[in-house]
């Protein structure tokens, strides 16, 4: 219960009306634009699946900024090296499991 | 190596209730970044899922496939839906810095009216599948469908009972440091969930159709 | 109806009709009765309840993590010993082979899940808030749960044993077999349900020690001067959280494959059992490096307490631990080289595993330089750290030789293996767990081991270990096989196996040592003069022994690393005390019993989910909600321990030391 020398996000910095409203239009579009592309065909399909991840990325970004207020941590930053580490470990998970499967595929 | 006592004198001691609350705040933002460890476990849970769906993405057994049988409409209301809740969630939040209890009560009432239509949506969509013929047992592809969708849908479920909860403590006992904390700890949980979903969308659905 | 019930409790539930089976029937029936009565007479209902169930206090729930540990490690002990008899005389069907793939099976489980696992939690709890001097860990009523949680999932999955069937699929219970269609029986069903909730408990435990590392360290308690346990728990725990939430899916996966009917792992409907093998080993591996860490840790503490000289190449040793702990995620496809997936894919993991033995090596010798030069001295606790580190080493040496690929295709599931993970599983874990049991047993109790006793265990685990293990690399060499009961005369491994058995039984009689020297202990009771039993050097020894509830009357303020024997340095050198700060009343968690009875909850749901029982399964999940509802509705969750008792506490213990 001694020496906190960090907050954690949303603890002291709760952001603003303004924040808000920039992080949900900005999510919004970032949700339209894929949901077009694909209902629409719009690009090949190798192009569609990068451009949509691509947007799902954004979105999370936004999401942690505008809405979870990552930015405003105090230091040290655990809650930021937590996350970091968590995606490495998540990428490592789907990644190393397409790599590995890809050679014992069943039908 | 010393012996005193650290913390709290830098504040001074000015008597007891001064005392408590300062503990009272360092305790909640110990809470809080425990919650934003628990969240970054629950990456790795849905990570996983999704690796599972991805690996099984062609496993469809001959059966039928997404392409067949997703509808689109019903997942693109669902997921504004849940986008608007995850806005709604953070007024919430700016209404309970701003002190107002009312404004804090209403607009995470909304927060969980809206989950509430995002799973009625889910269930009614899941419902529809196995009138088609469409469910858990039919193929790999449809496991790892109905358990990643529905991983998500339990998730926001136990977060509209845990909102509902939330409201009738801050109905009882207002804006403290304890339910101010809950309210920052639900709303990061809504936050996230909001991103899950945009990954589902994204993964699940649109690379589904495509 | 009366006659359907008494059919189905004789053919169904219970296990019937094994003679050793039987005979444990009757031994739990009585040991319960036994435990029930005792309680009854002495009147403990209420002192158990209030003083253990609900109590929130690290140091007990450590106490109580360590208990059950032991009594696992006599189950697991007595499946190896079992084990061994059999393969001694194959002839002679001793197991037959279903039971011999029961116990097979409950002895990996419940040796890493169920033993190692909470032996370790055991220690974190009992040492970690003492050496960063806090109060308690950062959630205390989290932390019970943990504990709650582990218990009935334990439970669960021993009940197998007597009540439904035991799970007989191997340890990781790899699908096809594991599935419906292999295993039709309830044990499977006893496997999932168990571990699953006591993984819950895990998770949890290991969000909590992070939490509290980061947050609860005392004033001047750099990252940079914490004891070298601590970094080794934290290591550990960071290893959990990223670890234990693949295998709750993947647990999580299997059941909707048995209980819905999905197609993850089957072979039918598009599934595929090599994901499973993918994800569970996902977790298995950091696992392996999560019981092993803490260990390192001990060691470090021990040899550096014992060689009365700060601990050798501190950075390195940090580095070390903390890349492992990263690197442990990125080896887990060594488990399944023969998988077929190419040689890409296999030269990848082979050469990140080949990495991961070098931090690992740099420890060896930090452990060495640390002795160099030291002021030796030879209790047992050092010894156990002695003879791990030739053990481990050799463990080591050969995990490296699995790693290279192509010979991997050779030693793969052979005897060569079962002896590689038993000596860095029992010289690295169980040697080090020792190690820290002994070490800080009289923290935990105010007295210490009689050293007679434990000397005499120390070297029959040892001799026992190699006479055990050492012929088992032999027979993996001339082509014995994991997970078979019986093989002929003309393969010529009967001697070695012979052999081996006696290894066995050898570490056998060491463990009915400990069992005596802790009862001689307590029998001749001396209590510690000081808290200070080891001339120690990190806080834990700054306080009395046992720890009173609050820990530590002030909060210490740290200025180096060995906090404590630097001050005790700094005092025989003429220094002057340093001023007492006034005592202030001590913020405390109020015990809850909320833990347990989810805990409860859990086990109920669970053990209907095993036998498909609606009737159980929804108050079990009713109970479970109620439970956290009633958890989130309680405010009234802590107290202050007020300034006087605190002094008549510490003037009781023989002043503020």
């Amino acid at each position: 219960m001694e020496n906190h020398n960090s907050h954690s996000p949303s603890h002291d910095s709760h952001g603003s009306m303004k924040s808000y409203v920039i992080g949900f239009v900005l999510s919004i579009i970032l949700t339209i634009i894929p949901i077009a592309i694909v209902m629409n065909d719009m690009l090949s399909k190798q192009l569609t699946i990068i451009v949509i991840l691509i947007m799902a990325g954004l979105q999370f970004v936004v999401q942690l900024f505008f809405f979870m207020h990552l930015k405003d941590e105090a230091k040290p930053r655990y809650n930021t090296m937590a996350l970091v580490f968590g995606l490495i470990i998540l990428l490592t998970v789907v990644a190393g499991s397409i790599w590995i499967m890809s050679y014992n595929v069943v039908g | 190596m010393a012996q005193a006592v650290t913390g709290h004198d830098k504040h001074g001691h000015g008597g007891h209730g001064h005392h408590d609350e300062h503990h009272e705040h360092e305790h909640e933002s110990l809470k809080t970044f425990g919650f934003w460890m628990f969240l970054i476990t629950d990456i790795i849970l849905f990570g996983t899922l999704f690796a599972t769906f991805i690996v099984l993405r062609f496993s469809t057994d001959g059966g039928p496939t997404a392409a067949e049988m997703f509808k689109m409409p019903g997942v693109i209301a669902e997921t504004f839906i849940l986008l608007t809740s995850s806005f709604t969630s953070g007024i919430a939040v700016l209404q309970m810095h701003r002190g107002n209890k009312k404004g804090l009560i209403g607009w995470l009432a909304v927060t969980a009216v809206l989950g509430l239509a995002f799973i009625y949506l889910e269930v009614s969509e899941f419902i529809e599948l196995v009138h088609e013929g469409v469910t858990i047992g039919t193929s790999a592809y449809w496991s790892a469908f109905f358990t990643l969708v529905g991983t998500h849908g339990l998730h926001v479920s136990v977060g509209i009972v845990w909102m509902t909860a939330l409201i009738i403590q801050l109905a009882r006992r207002g804006i403290t440091p304890v339910t101010q904390r809950k309210v920052n700890i639900i709303s990061l949980y809504w936050h996230f969930l909001d991103v899950v979903w945009i990954f589902v969308l994204t993964i699940v659905y649109l690379m589904g159709v495509m | 109806m009366f006659q359907n019930l008494i059919d189905f409790l004789l053919n169904d539930f219970f296990i019937t009709g094994d003679p050793l089976i039987l005979g444990a029937q009757v031994s739990i029936g009585l040991s319960m009765v036994a435990v029930v009565f005792a309680l009854t007479y002495f009147k403990k209902w209420r002192w158990l309840w209030t003083e253990w169930l609900t109590t929130v206090d690290h140091k007990r729930i450590g106490i109580m993590y360590i208990i059950a540990s032991i009594l696992m490690l006599f189950r697991g002990g007595v499946d190896a010993l079992l084990m061994r008899v059999q393969l001694a005389v194959p002839q002679v069907e001793f197991l037959h082979a279903d039971h011999y793939n029961a116990i097979f099976t409950t002895h990996g489980v419940i040796m890493i899940l169920f033993m190692a696992m909470p032996l370790m939690f055991g220690l974190f709890n009992i040492v970690v808030p003492l050496q960063i001097g806090a109060r308690d860990v950062a959630y205390p009523f989290l932390n019970s749960l943990s504990f709650w949680m582990f218990f009935f999932g334990a439970m669960l999955f021993n009940v197998s044993f007597v009540i439904g069937g035991s799970p007989d699929a191997g340890w990781l219970a790899y699908p096809p077999l594991s599935e419906l269609s292999g295993s039709p029986g309830l044990g499977q069903d006893f496997y999932i349900w168990g571990i699953q909730i006591s993984g819950i408990g895990s998770l949890a435990t290991g969000i909590n020690f992070v939490v509290t590392i980061l947050k609860m360290r005392a004033p001047g308690m750099k990252l940079m001067k914490m004891p070298m346990f601590v970094w080794s728990v934290l290591s550990s725990c960071i290893t959990i959280m990223f670890a234990f939430p693949i295998l709750t899916v993947t647990l999580f996966l299997l059941f909707i494959d048995r209980y819905f009917g999905a197609h993850f792992f089957t072979l039918d409907g598009g599934g595929n059992p090599m994901m499973y093998i993918n994800l569970i080993w996902m977790w298995g591996h950091p696992e392996v490096y999560i019981v092993i860490l803490p260990a390192f840790g001990i060691f470090s503490e021990i040899v550096s307490a014992f060689s009365k000289k700060k601990l050798f190449g501190y950075k390195s040793m940090v580095f070390a631990l903390m890349s492992i702990s990263f690197f442990s995620f990125f080896t887990w496809a060594h488990h399944f080289f023969t998988m077929g997936s190419g040689a890409n894919v296999n030269a990848f993991f082979a050469v990140t595993t080949m990495l991961i033995a070098i931090p690992t090596g740099v420890k060896v010798f930090n452990w060495l330089f640390t002795m160099f030069r030291g002021k030796l001295t030879f209790p047992t606790p050092m010894l156990w750290t002695i003879a791990f580190i030739p053990c481990f080493v050799v463990g080591g040496m050969t995990g490296v030789m699995l790693s290279v690929a192509p010979a991997d295709f050779q030693f793969h599931n052979s005897y060569f293996l079962i002896a590689h993970f038993h000596q860095v599983l029992i010289g690295g874990v169980v040697f080090g767990y020792f190690a820290g049991l002994y070490y800080w047993w009289p923290k935990m109790f105010g007295f210490k081991l009689h050293e007679g006793l434990g000397k005499w265990a120390f070297w029959l685990w040892n001799i026992g270990f190699y006479v055990c293990f050492m012929p088992q690399y032999a027979l993996g060499l001339m082509g014995m096989t994991r997970r078979f009961n019986e093989y002929n005369f003309d393969m010529g491994w009967q001697p070695l196996n012979v052999v081996s058995t006696v290894g066995a039984f050898i570490m056998g009689l060491a463990f009915l040592f400990q069992v005596w020297q802790i009862a001689h202990s307590i029998k001749f009771y001396k209590k510690e003069p000081t808290g200070d039993s080891w001339d120690g050097r990190t806080l834990e020894w700054s306080i009395p022994s046992p720890a009173p509830l609050y820990n530590f009357a002030r909060v210490p303020v740290v200025d180096s690393e060995d906090a404590w024997w630097e001050e005790k340095q700094r005092l025989a050198n003429g220094g002057k005390p340093k001023p007492l700060a006034p005592l202030e009343p001590i913020h405390m968690p109020k015990n809850s019993a909320i833990p347990f009875l989810i805990s409860v909850s859990f086990f109920v749901m669970g053990f209907g989910f095993v036998w498909d029982w609606k009737w159980m399964i929804i108050p079990g999940a009713i109970g479970v909600a109620i439970c956290m509802l009633a958890r989130s509705f309680s405010y009234d969750t802590d107290y202050y321990i007020p300034v006087d008792e605190i002094e008549r506490t510490e003037a009781a213990l023989g002043g503020t030391k």
